[in-house]
């Protein structure tokens, strides 16, 4: 029914689109480990990050926009874990700032717009991984990184299915909404549920006719794969940049 | 010559008691075309789902002249392929290429043969260049035709198709009568489009309440109206089939 997309803009072309999906995933991830470990309050270190994502973004041709809008959706998770940090008690005395009825430690606000910060720039990485590359290569990279098949395959059906669910879910609703009008919201809960536990019943059925097809097919439980991509100059290139620029971020740190 | 199928007294029971089939018998002969007609629940789509071992009862089917057992049942796999009615339970791959390439690559072909294979097979249902798309984001008669090419990669010599023009609009449904015709295996097609039926032609047998009531010509059964409209099959009033 709908066409919805993942993967949006991963199939335009670009030096990011390009490069190997292990390559990406491997950085993407190392980068969140760096961001992860730079201490609270490296500011100068931040701005080098961020700057360093800017130029990805505008090398890969994705509009920054997209990915602006994409890596929002994160933050009210993070600053809902994050909102009592600021009144946790510190024993240093960096100063504090008097709001109301609480004493708020400098140092705790400093932690808490870091820890915003940091995950805003790591789930930017991942959303740029995700925009630049077809979710069938991601998938190829991950098997190729040693994930586990299994692992590799539940996120296959995941993202094969996934709209074929929500399409199921927008027909149920229809035909509910087409037969009930001005209920209780006790009685809409109980829907709900119904709809919910159908769901699941016509999933379950989805996956052994999926799984009669696969078999018919001659699967066996062993997952077999072709190898296609190859590493090129190009990646080495991106690789050693991006290991020059976590240097400089790590230079800054330490001045 | 050995027959391409044959199903000997075969009776098998839902796990709930209820009968599904009781006491098929049919033979198939090398690159005949039978289609398999009867109501909604008659038994159609067990009795597919026999033919490559998906399930098993009493042990009375006969592929190429070898009976089915655990033992041979991959073999068995690389020689019929089963076309399901819904291609959204076929095709479950990110990719169109790695759906065509699962069958061969199941049968332990690697490599530049896995990738001929796949693009044979899309050649042959005339979807060249479709293999970096996602089944996802095509349309209901593309990814039926995906889902053929998806055992013809695997060359098989028998192929049965499980209500093929299920949810076709008529220009994708004749396109895919074009495509079946076409194909010269051993073709076995279960479906209640009478339409259909008549354009496949060879042999027509009638399945209603788990038996085969019926099995001639498709030419002669299809011209029995009252056969047909006992067994819920009668075409509408005026639209003809021939």
């Amino acid at each position: 029914m709908k066409h919805s997309f993942i993967d949006k803009y991963s199939d335009r072309s670009s030096p990011i689109h390009r490069l190997d999906p292990r390559t990406k995933i491997m950085t993407a991830i190392a980068f969140v480990i760096m961001v992860m470990v730079t201490p609270p309050g490296e500011w100068l270190a931040f701005a080098i990050y961020l700057l360093f994502l800017a130029m990805l973004i505008l090398v890969s041709r994705v509009p920054p926009v997209y990915i602006l809008k994409r890596s929002l959706v994160v933050i009210p998770f993070v600053v809902l874990i994050g909102i009592f940090i600021p009144f946790l008690k510190t024993s240093g005395s960096s100063g504090s700032y008097n709001v109301w009825m609480w004493d708020i430690p400098k140092s705790n606000l400093v932690l808490f717009a870091s820890i915003i910060i940091k995950s805003w720039l790591s789930v930017i990485s991942l959303v740029l991984l995700t925009a630049t590359t077809q979710f069938s290569e991601v998938l190829k990279g991950l098997e190729k990184l040693r994930m586990p098949g299994v692992m590799v395959m539940i996120l296959s059906f995941m993202y094969r299915y996934i709209f074929v669910l929500t399409d199921e879910v927008l027909r149920m609703k229809q035909a509910r909404d087409s037969r009930s009008f001005g209920e209780k919201r006790s009685r809409q809960i109980k829907t709900i549920g119904n709809v919910i536990g159908t769901l699941f019943l016509r999933s379950y059925e989805r996956g052994e006719r999926v799984y009669a097809a696969m078999v018919s097919r001659g699967f066996d439980g062993e997952i077999r794969t072709l190898s296609s991509t190859t590493m090129r100059y190009t990646d080495l290139l991106y690789t050693s940049s991006f290991l020059i620029i976590i240097s400089i971020a790590c230079l800054s740190l330490a001045i | 010559m050995k027959n391409a199928v044959e199903i000997e007294n075969l009776s098998y029971d839902y796990p709930d008691g209820h009968e599904a089939l009781h006491n098929i018998s049919l033979a198939i002969a090398k690159n005949e075309t039978v289609t398999v007609i009867g109501p909604n629940g008659a038994g159609k789509s067990t009795l597919l789902l026999h033919l490559n071992g998906i399930i098993r009862s009493n042990g009375a089917i006969k592929i190429l002249g070898t009976p089915l057992t655990e033992k041979n049942i991959r073999w068995v796999r690389s020689k019929v392929g089963l076309v399901f009615q819904n291609p959204d339970d076929q095709l479950f791959s990110p990719t169109v290429f790695d759906d065509i390439a699962f069958g061969p690559l199941n049968m332990g072909l690697t490599g530049e043969e896995v990738r001929s294979r796949v693009q044979k097979a899309l050649a042959m249902v005339n979807m060249e260049g479709y293999d970096k798309r996602s089944p996802q984001h095509l349309s209901v008669g593309e990814k039926k035709r995906i889902a053929i090419a998806t055992v013809l990669s695997m060359d098989t010599e028998i192929l049965v198709f499980d209500e093929p023009s299920a949810n076709l609009d008529p220009r994708a449904k004749w396109n895919l009568v074009d495509l079946i015709e076409r194909l010269s295996m051993t073709k076995i097609v279960a479906s209640h489009d009478l339409e259909l039926v008549n354009k496949l032609g060879g042999r027509t047998v009638i399945l209603d309440k788990g038996q085969i009531v019926c099995q001639g010509p498709t030419g002669e059964i299809l011209s029995d109206t009252m056969l047909l409209k006992k067994h819920g099959l009668a075409p509408a009033p005026n639209i003809s089939t021939s």
